[in-house]
């Protein structure tokens, strides 16, 4: 079973001035994008500027802007559906500055990813989580806990899909249940063989 | 020199009428640095290797490594024994191949560029170093293995279990990672069905049902398993 983790827009080797910034760099002007995004989307044309930033930082990083689009993919009808209801709802301008906020932040999230090591994100996020140590909480688990949140996501949708080839190999009728009960077993047993593997690398506490 | 006492260790998955016993009145004193546990599929070797490394806690008996209960000391066990299992898929935590050899040391206490001098001998060792960057789910079975022992290894332990990690490998993967085995410093205790691997090993253990029905050199211990599996 070949399930691989980096289909998630995960980090991809590079030189670029974009791979070099820090990781807390990256984080931070990712936070002050999201909340700057409340802002932002009040004027339609700002928002496609960002866009326009980010995709500017896909090509500096070295990766193709189709690598952007490849991202924000899964979620495209999502996003027609919000640019439909807010036409509809407000005006026009509102229906291109919502969802071309939500890609922009979505793009961006992907482009910190694909420019920084996963270890380097954990290593934020443990130092960012440090001071609540005095509260009893663990940042290295916190930082593990994340990490196989990310790592998991991919994993589950590997599951789904071989679970999906071998009910259509076998039936080819569509069943809810003939899906959920192998997926659900066998990320239970994925979940089980991680935890060992977790445990018999040190990090059983 | 790695000690490890089984005495008496029995296992039992399920309670009430489910119950199974997989393991049963097992014992050794395992000195040898080169250790085959060979059976068929559900004997129970790979229950008892994973207690090796205190992964299960026998349901009856005790086992020690080096003195240490597996039952009461499970953490100072394991950071003498690392564990190899047989899908390494499971294994790689992280999504690149130096920062997965490095986790095992985030809680080290080590350095950054100590850690990344260590990753970096390790590759070297195991020809993984042009791969370094590369993400780890993408590599071939023999070098996912590798990257598996890699990983194992960075912790420096004293002994090795593994549990069938050539059964998902082709014959050349299998041969290879056969061949790091036998250049390995560290006790090895390694559960297989591919028998050649055992041929300069010390000791092998014979399991059936449950129980250590042989224990002897690889010749002898094989040679029972091929009669049991005649039958």
């Amino acid at each position: 079973m070949a399930i691989g983790i980096n289909t998630l827009g995960l980090y991809q080797q590079g030189s670029s001035v974009l791979h070099r910034v820090s990781a807390w760099a990256k984080l931070i002007g990712l936070v002050v994008l999201g909340a700057a995004s409340i802002w932002l989307q009040s004027r339609w044309w700002l928002v496609l500027a960002v866009l326009g930033l980010v995709v500017v930082g896909y090509l500096v990083a070295g990766f193709p802007v189709g690598l952007m689009f490849k991202q924000l993919r899964p979620m495209i009808w999502l996003l027609v559906f919000i640019a439909v209801m807010n036409w509809w709802s407000f005006d026009w301008q509102r229906g291109i500055a919502v969802p071309g906020m939500i890609a922009t932040l979505v793009a961006a999230a992907g482009l910190v990813t694909l420019t920084t090591p996963m270890s380097a994100l954990i290593d934020v996020v443990v130092r960012a989580v440090g001071p609540l140590r005095r509260f009893g909480v663990d940042p290295e688990r916190v930082g593990l806990t994340l990490m196989l949140g990310i790592r998991c996501v991919p994993v589950v949708a590997g599951l789904a899909s071989e679970v999906r080839e071998a009910q259509i190999a076998r039936t080819a009728t569509h069943s809810f249940r003939a899906f959920a009960v192998p997926l659900l077993v066998r990320a239970l047993r994925d979940a089980d063989a991680i935890g060992d593997a977790l445990v018999a690398r040190g990090f059983d506490d | 020199m790695v000690h490890i006492e089984v005495d008496h260790v029995g296992h039992r998955y399920g309670q009430g009428a489910l119950a199974r016993q997989v393991l049963d009145g097992v014992s050794a004193d395992l000195t040898e640095s080169r250790i085959g546990v060979i059976g068929h599929n559900g004997s129970g070797k790979s229950t008892f290797v994973r207690m090796l490394n205190a992964l299960l806690i026998p349901s009856q008996g005790v086992i020690k490594v080096n003195g240490l209960d597996t039952a009461s000391e499970a953490k100072k066990v394991r950071r003498l024994a690392g564990f190899l299992f047989t899908d390494p898929d499971t294994q790689i935590i992280m999504p690149t191949v130096a920062e997965d050899v490095a986790f095992g040391l985030r809680k080290s206490g080590l350095s950054k560029p100590e850690i990344a001098a260590r990753v970096d001998e390790l590759l070297e060792r195991f020809g993984l170093s042009g791969h370094r960057e590369h993400p780890a789910h993408l590599l071939s079975g023999g070098q996912k293995q590798l990257l598996a022992l890699a990983s194992v290894l960075i912790t420096s332990p004293q002994l090795i279990i593994m549990d069938e990690p050539t059964t998902l490998l082709d014959l050349r993967n299998a041969r290879m990672i056969g061949q790091v085995i036998g250049e390995l410093s560290q006790t090895v205790v390694l559960a297989t069905h591919h028998l050649h691997l055992l041929d300069d090993f010390d000791r092998v253990l014979v399991f059936d049902s449950g129980r250590l029905v042989a224990d002897g050199t690889p010749t002898e211990a094989i040679a029972h398993y091929r009669r049991l599996m005649e039958v």
